[in-house]
């Protein structure tokens, strides 16, 4: 049973939506902690220019390709959402996840081939930040994968619909940070 | 869930321990909290007593090897800030008051507030259990600085530092759940009429304290992950002699750890307002600046944690810059403290236990502050960084914070907490017996570390300008006040349980007081009111004029002649 | 005031006290004032019988004055200490006066060990003098160190000096002293350094020019036969 406390909107924007911005905040400065960190270290070790031309660009390139146009479902299935379209909604939902999907398939032949070349973890502190960095960002990319699985369920049903907008909003911020950490760690050379 | 008479026993452990009720986990909250402060207290006594007696079998603990005298320190210090003062402050008095405060009948998400509970338990015993581990327990200090953290050859704690580490990270995570639920339940959930100006100081502070710490705490979080990676994966983020550089932790964790002052500082502040405000039986001086003080102190700590910083190898030219931001920040806190006691002039001031804690919360955290400036000039800090000046200023913060100013909440909502109220005379025993001590055992060392005494030693027998024996007679007398104040601790604990046994019935609103949590049942059902209520006024409508009684509640709308209105 | 808590024996020791002085005149003046006001309005305004309380919002310019005024002041002591610190600041950490001599300062769990120039006044060369835990300067000379950590953070303290830096590993870092006072003082590892961070303890024998020849001549590592007796040599120079 919901509280009457969740019902309230003091500000106008509904409780749920609120909840998403501020932990979209609070990933802000965590991401923002660890690239800045990657950045002070890129700035002041020349070397790892060369290891950072090891990444695969093209795969990176790929995965940036996918994940923007599961943002785009993401867009959609909240359009349908608004729409009341509870097959629509659920439709891309499930497109949001392959997407998801695809990413972290390109993701994990990446890995296993640079770890099969011996780039490992700890071969240098470029890659500890590589596998760092996308490693978390991996990790959120399954995250919402999950919950887009989980809230397509009741979407389907045609129950809490505004969930949908909630999954597009994190989604867009899992994609901005890959934005962020492609031309880190794959283009600047 | 449950029927209005929410009596948790009759249901059966299962249903207490996954409650969701704000109230049930804000106790349980306060009772971990207190829990692991006993801990703390415990290792404060344990290294205490080695160091006035060094070498001694200490009653109840053994002999202090210089191993365990570290991990003592480091863990009384962690346990204290990240255990007690959060949990206690922001986590026990954010779920219990929030929605009493501000007139709802829960969090808005109930589920989510579990689950920070549960995380936050498992991080304390996770913590608890880092202490068992062979090694024993992490012994680097509070602020872990690598390399020392980073590699068991250098702290000989291969278990206890991971442990440590995964035990703040997910208390991290338990309160960044926990802030979320408070900054959207304070936005969103107010009771009709209750306008940004009507919210308590308290609920303000908790919810400024949380904002304060969901922007500090990403990088930090972040940099656990390095570090950990570091300890047992055999990355070289902190590591010199593989392209690592070790001062990075510390921007990482000042960052953090400058702001986290204030995130405890500020709910401290909130409730010596609210407490002051209702027995001087005044409105609060100046609402929005106090308010705004905070917000400017909260942003102005963004800027200043290097600091922590002047002598451990930045550019000495950034010491200059922060000097500047740091010294700066004095302004706002002064202004606090001066509308705090201004907030007093003309009052009519009851003396009662909450009202001696606040007080006291205000007059002893102004020499803590006053302290910083010696730590923030960087030229005096030159000869005081990591002396005993350093420990004494900080205790003169973080024990009003954390200690004095919790002790003036929970005597203060006791008796809408349980229903009963708290024996006045031992409440006063025990406050003259906490607040005495505590000024004994932190005077003497101020003048040690004028003396030059470094930190977390643990014997000064290898540094001969410090054994003399002036100086282990100050040492003594410090660890004997020490004692004094724990003993005093057990009639606080005594009157606690008793008074829930046999303490006077409280009624509604004991204090007179005119915020919403006192126009419920004590202890509040499930759901907090039959009815939810409005509110028609600001918090500090005190002895206003014309009017037949002196205090004005919320929720009572402006023609109703209850108070009687002229 | 400090001096008689601990020596002063270096030329900027003096100012760092007088800073920690002026600091100590002006926030006492703020703490007295602070703390006599509030126990006096504690006590002038406790609960009589038939007084209440007064409504005062605190909202209206003549009552914000009794706090802009105060806050303004506050902001004029804290730039004067600004001022006075970093001025400091600079003297001890940023303006490095030419050095007379240079010594190499290493912190290890959990010992310093300090290198000597030797008779060339030269560091790195062969008539270096190493030591574990004693520190031999000149009075009245400038000394540059040069700092390092082999394992973990430590820091270099001399209180007699007012002087601290950590030692980081990785990186050499640089500071100066001038020694003003003969004697032997203590030398002290600041920063936690693991289980031995108690017993890092070392000394500074700050010598007169002839004792720090007759020193520097008994523990020449170029000369042979007085290598050996290294420790008592320098036992009896101390003295």
């Amino acid at each position: 049973m919901r509280p009457i406390a969740t019902t309230r909107s003091a500000t106008g924007i509904p409780t749920g939506r609120l909840a998403v911005w501020w932990l979209i905040a609070s990933e802000i400065v965590l991401f923002g902690g660890l690239l800045s960190a990657y950045i002070m270290y890129r700035l002041s070790h020349d070397a790892w220019t060369a290891q950072a031309a090891q990444t695969n660009m093209w795969l990176g390139a790929t995965n940036t390709f996918v994940l923007l146009t599961s943002s785009l479902t993401a867009v959609l299935a909240h359009k349908a959402a608004d729409n009341n379209d509870t097959d629509g909604a659920f439709k891309y939902l499930w497109f949001t996840i392959l997407g998801a999907l695809i990413f972290v398939s390109i993701k994990a032949f990446e890995w296993t081939t640079e770890i099969q070349h011996g780039y490992t973890l700890t071969s240098s502190t470029f890659w500890s930040f590589y596998y760092c960095a996308a490693g978390l960002h991996a990790l959120h990319v399954i995250a919402g994968a999950t919950i887009m699985a989980i809230v397509s369920m009741d979407v389907r049903k045609g129950k809490e619909m505004q969930r949908v907008e909630l999954c597009g909003l994190y989604w867009h911020f899992v994609d901005l940070v890959w934005i962020f950490l492609f031309p880190l760690l794959y283009i600047a050379k | 869930m449950s029927d209005s008479h929410d009596h948790h026993e009759s249901h059966g452990f299962m249903s207490y321990a996954f409650s969701t009720d704000h109230k049930v986990i804000g106790m349980q909250y306060m009772f971990t909290g207190m829990a692991m402060a006993l801990i703390g207290g415990f290792f404060a006594y344990a290294f205490r007593m080695q160091l006035a007696f060094p070498g001694m079998d200490v009653p109840l603990y053994g002999i202090v090897s210089s191993a365990e005298y570290n991990s003592l320190v480091t863990n009384h210090g962690t346990i204290m800030i990240f255990w007690v003062a959060m949990p206690v402050l922001i986590a026990a008095f954010g779920n219990f008051l929030i929605p009493l405060m501000i007139g709802c009948d829960d969090m808005v998400f109930p589920r989510l507030n579990r689950l920070s509970y549960q995380i936050f338990l498992l991080s304390a015993i996770v913590l608890i259990s880092s202490f068992f581990v062979e090694g024993g327990g992490f012994g680097g200090a509070w602020t872990s600085y690598p390399p020392l953290s980073a590699k068991a050859e250098y702290n000989l704690t291969p278990l206890g530092s991971s442990l440590w580490l995964l035990a703040v990270a997910l208390e991290f995570v338990a309160f960044l759940l926990g802030g979320i639920n408070f900054i959207t339940t304070v936005m969103n959930a107010r009771a009709p009429g209750m306008t940004m100006d009507d919210i308590p100081m308290v609920i303000w502070m908790i919810v400024l304290a949380s904002i304060l710490f969901m922007a500090s705490v990403g990088p930090l979080i972040a940099g656990a992950v390095m570090l950990f990676f570091d300890q047992q994966l055999g990355t070289a983020f902190f590591d010199p002699d593989r392209g690592g550089d070790p001062v990075l932790w510390q921007h990482l964790f000042w960052f953090f750890g400058h702001p986290e002052v204030y995130v405890v500082l500020l709910p401290a502040m909130g409730i010596t307002a609210d407490v002051m405000c209702v027995f001087a039986r005044k409105k609060l001086f100046a609402y929005r600046t106090v308010l705004y003080t905070a917000i400017g102190t909260g942003v102005l700590s963004f800027f200043v944690w290097a600091h922590h910083q002047f002598i451990s190898g930045i550019d000495p030219r950034m010491a200059n810059l922060f000097t500047v931001t740091t010294l700066l920040i004095s302004i706002p806190i002064a202004e606090m403290c001066f509308v705090y006691i201004a907030t007093l002039y003309g009052g009519s001031i009851r003396l009662t236990t909450p009202m001696l804690w606040a007080l006291a919360f205000l007059g002893e955290f102004m020499i803590g502050g006053v302290t910083g400036i010696f730590l923030g000039a960087s030229g005096s800090d030159i000869y005081l960084h990591d002396s005993y000046f350093v420990l004494a200023h900080f205790h003169y913060t973080f024990f009003p914070i954390a200690i004095i100013g919790v002790f003036a909440g929970i005597t203060f909502w006791y008796p809408k907490m349980f229903g009963k109220m708290m024996n006045e005379t031992m409440g006063k025993i025990h406050f003259w017996g906490t607040v005495i001590p505590f000024n004994c055992i932190f005077i003497p060392l101020f003048l040690l570390g004028i003396g030059g005494q470094h930190r977390r030693i643990y014997n000064y027998e290898h540094f001969p300008e410090l054994a003399g024996k002036s100086m282990q007679d100050m040492r003594v007398f410090a660890t004997v006040s020490l004692c004094i104040m724990l003993i005093f601790q057990f009639v606080f604990l005594y009157n606690f349980f008793a008074s829930l046994l046999k303490g006077k019935e409280a009624g509604k609103n004991p204090w007179k007081s005119n915020t919403l949590e006192w126009t419920t049942e004590s202890p509040p059902p499930h759901g907090n009111w039959k009815e939810l209520p409005n509110c028609y006024r600001g918090p500090y409508e005190y002895s206003v004029e014309g009017r037949e009684e002196d205090y004005w509640p919320q929720n009572i709308p402006d023609d109703e002649p209850a108070g009687g209105a002229a | 005031m400090i001096e008689r808590y601990v020596e002063i024996a270096s030329t900027y020791g003096g100012n760092i006290d007088a800073l920690i002085l002026l600091i100590a005149a002006l926030v006492g003046f703020w703490l007295v004032l602070c703390e006599v006001v509030f126990i006096g309005f504690i006590i002038k305004f406790r609960e009589k019988p038939g007084v209440r309380g007064q409504y005062i919002t605190g909202e209206e310019k003549h009552q914000k004055r009794w706090i802009a005024i105060p806050h303004y002041l506050v902001l004029v002591c804290d730039i004067v200490i600004i001022v006075f610190a970093v001025n400091i600041w600079y003297t001890v950490k940023q303006d490095l006066p030419e050095p007379d001599v240079t010594v190499r300062i290493i912190g290890q769990q959990w010992a310093w060990s300090f290198v000597h120039p030797g008779t060339d006044g030269l560091l790195d060369t062969e008539d270096d003098i190493k030591m574990v835990d004693e520190l031999h300067v000149e009075k009245d000379k400038v000394y540059h160190f040069k700092l390092e950590a082999r394992d973990v953070m430590h820091s270099f303290s001399v209180p007699v000096f007012r002087l601290k830096q950590d030692a980081v590993p990785g990186r050499i870092i640089t500071g100066w002293f001038e020694a003003t006072k003969l004697g032997s003082f203590d030398i002290q590892c600041a920063e936690i350094c693991g289980i031995g961070h108690g017993m890092m303890a070392a000394k500074i024998f700050i010598e007169s020019p002839e004792e720090h020849q007759k020193w520097v001549a008994l523990n020449d590592p170029t000369e042979d036969s007085k290598h050996t007796s290294t420790v008592a040599a320098n036992n009896a120079a101390a003295n």
